[in-house]
């Protein structure tokens, strides 16, 4: 157990840093300066680099780069002058974070029940209604039903909020937004898995032994069906990670995520690695967690 | 051939093992018509077929889908209007006779754009799906069917490709890749006759062919290891056949039927991707149409004309809920481990 978590801790490490390593290169392949502009001359601009080490060779910044993330330094940023990456990523990230996880918890209290239903009532009417309506919006991106909500709760029914604050309300249609989607995929992965578990053998003893229809669905089925849910929550994270860029640019939620976007169109090199290095770790640290979940919840699953 | 007729030239040994030729007689020509099998046997791809065709909703969503590709690439051809011609004084029209789905701030025909977004979403699903088929096949039989230590190093690497976050490195990619292309848009002769679609469109693209083939490598190699291992393949070794022949011939046919299920649900992720970067503004920009990039106009004018969201919001979920459906039908129908 716990060689598996330790070659887990470095495996993830690994990734993290051809992550590390891939962005850096990748950012200063891109032709274009973030000093570029009709005002700035040619002399001026050399200074800005020089300000900034990007006259050095590559190689030299990149070890130079390394050298501060290992203390905890993700640099300065390019266009907001005077402001450390590290300062801006976490006056952002709350407001990212809270509906993420507002996200998750939505889409398990929805999905789980639903699919529950779908399989315990397999083949009526409510099976039917589900499996249409998830089938169908699955297939609906986030970005474009965001967009439809926008135009239904605020232009035709202009009940929502239309400038962002930070109260409750500006939530509700992002939240949904982002849970959409997972809601859908839980629905459906826990309606196939329910469907498995309800056709076991155990399933009839525990109805022949005379247990109540609830005792067998929740205490016998449930809990054996859980399973494909949790290893959803890895992909799910990163999914919610990278849905925030559309979700936040459609109701101006000042989050990361489109201050992700708008620092990749503005060449801000610090930002966009410091921003990728920490999503990206936490998607990848994500995952461990996942994999070490599922292992507790299933003693069948040896770890290797 | 007489011998039932006349006595047996030996005399025969009570308890011999030997079979007596005395004790058969020759089949007549009605027995024999009797064993032929009169029905035609079915083929894999026959019995798939007529499965799929009884799965209504599959036949709905094809029917779909070729209405879909009738509009995106033969809809164009009927219209008076191109994506990118401005009609002064025909600006910000609602849907009407002369343009149907209406026009933008620029009085251009939304319904022709609408038809070239499709156009560029199907292309470029179906490009990528076609080139992760391509990669995927080549890398995961090279490496179940070298196995040992190289397969392991050939899996470890996708596995290092799945464990990044995917649209991030796409992101990263697609704006790292346009400037170079630009230049070798611009300057390559052979390639003008496509720089039209411009460079987003490539680069994405090659981001899709990086990034995406992993999912199809894993399964080519799950297949070729348990293809490997047949008896024919034997045969075909001791016959004497080379390995990239084994492959060709023998191994890349067996596992058709995984890698046609893959592509096609890989077409409508591929989709997705592309209108999701457009509309986050690092896909196809102007003054090409991309569906994702109409939902960002609509969106800009959102109070004003809030109904240029519903036709592009339709074509895109439309052509994926097709794609997803075929692609689960397919599934049904060609995995033979969801044959009951």
């Amino acid at each position: 157990m716990l060689k598996y978590i330790l070659k887990r801790i470095v495996w993830s490490a690994v990734t993290i840093f051809i992550l590390i390593t891939m962005t850096f290169f990748l950012m200063h392949l891109v032709p274009g300066s973030p000093f570029v502009s009709d005002k700035t001359t040619p002399i001026e601009k050399a200074n800005m680099e020089k300000k900034y080490g990007l006259d050095k060779p590559l190689t030299t910044q990149y070890t130079i780069y390394l050298g501060q993330l290992a203390k905890g330094d993700f640099g300065t940023s390019l266009t907001k002058k005077g402001r450390t990456v590290l300062s801006i990523i976490t006056g952002k990230l709350p407001y990212s974070a809270k509906l993420g996880f507002m996200a998750i918890a939505f889409a398990l209290i929805i999905g789980i029940p639903l699919g529950c239903a779908a399989a315990i009532k397999h083949e009526s009417l409510l099976d039917r209604i589900i499996m249409l309506f998830t089938t169908v919006f699955i297939s609906v991106p986030g970005f474009v039903l965001g967009t439809l909500f926008v135009v239904i709760f605020g232009v035709l029914l202009p009940i929502a909020p239309t400038t962002w604050e930070d109260i409750p309300a500006n939530y509700v249609l992002p939240v949904l937004t982002y849970a959409f989607y997972p809601i859908c995929y839980i629905t459906k992965l826990m309606r196939s898995s329910m469907l498995e578990t309800l056709g076991q053998d155990y399933i009839k003893t525990a109805h022949a032994k005379g247990l109540s229809g609830f005792a067998v669905n929740f205490k016998h089925a449930l809990k054996n069906s859980i399973l494909p849910v949790i290893t959803y929550l890895g992909p799910l994270t990163a999914f919610l990670i990278t849905g925030g860029f559309a979700v936040e640019k459609i109701f101006s939620v000042p989050g990361l995520g489109r201050f992700f976007i708008e620092s990749v169109q503005g060449r801000d090199y610090p930002v966009i690695m410091g921003t990728t290095i920490i999503l990206g770790s936490l998607m990848i640290i994500m995952n461990f967690f996942v994999d070490l979940i599922y292992s507790f919840v299933d003693p069948k699953i040896k770890l290797r | 051939m007489d011998k039932s007729n006349g006595k047996p030239s030996k005399r025969i040994n009570p308890f011999s093992m030997h079979i007596n030729p005395a004790m058969f007689e020759r089949a007549t020509d009605e027995e024999k018509q009797e064993l032929v099998i009169m029905r035609r046997s079915t083929s894999l791809w026959k019995d798939a077929m007529r499965r799929f065709r009884k799965n209504t909703f599959a036949m709905v969503a094809l029917g779909l889908l070729i209405v879909l590709i009738l509009f995106a690439f033969v809809g164009p051809l009927f219209s008076p209007y191109d994506y990118d011609q401005f009609n002064k004084g025909e600006e910000k029209q609602g849907p009407n006779l002369v343009h149907p789905f209406g026009t933008d701030d620029f009085g251009r025909d939304l319904l022709v754009r609408n038809m070239y977004g499709t156009q560029i979403s199907l292309s470029v699903g179906i490009i990528a799906a076609a080139l992760t088929v391509i990669i995927g096949s080549i890398y995961g039989s090279v490496s179940g069917f070298i196995g040992g230590r190289t397969d392991n190093i050939m899996m470890r690497i996708i596995d290092i490709i799945y464990s990044l976050p995917d649209l991030l490195v796409v992101i990263l990619l697609s704006v790292t890749l346009r400037k170079p292309l630009e230049t070798l848009l611009e300057n390559t002769e052979w390639l003008k006759g496509i720089s039209g679609l411009g460079a987003p469109f490539f680069s994405m693209l090659i981001v899709f062919a990086l990034l995406y083939w992993g999912t199809m490598g894993r399964i080519v190699r799950g297949e070729v290891l348990r293809i490997k291992e047949q008896e024919y393949i034997l045969a075909a070794t001791a016959l004497g056949a080379g390995r990239a022949k084994i492959i060709r011939q023998h191994v890349l046919p067996n596992c058709v039927g995984p890698v046609i299920v893959t592509a096609t649900l890989q077409i409508p992720a591929a989709i997705f991707t592309e209108s999701f970067l457009s509309f986050i503004g690092l896909g196809i920009s102007a003054p090409l149409a991309s569906l994702g990039s109409m939902v960002t106009d609509a969106l800009g004018g959102i109070y004003s004309f809030p109904y240029r969201i519903v036709f592009p919001a339709l074509l895109i979920s439309l052509i994926i809920l097709a794609f997803n459906t075929i692609g689960d039908a397919l599934r049904d129908v060609l995995d033979p481990r969801m044959k009951k």
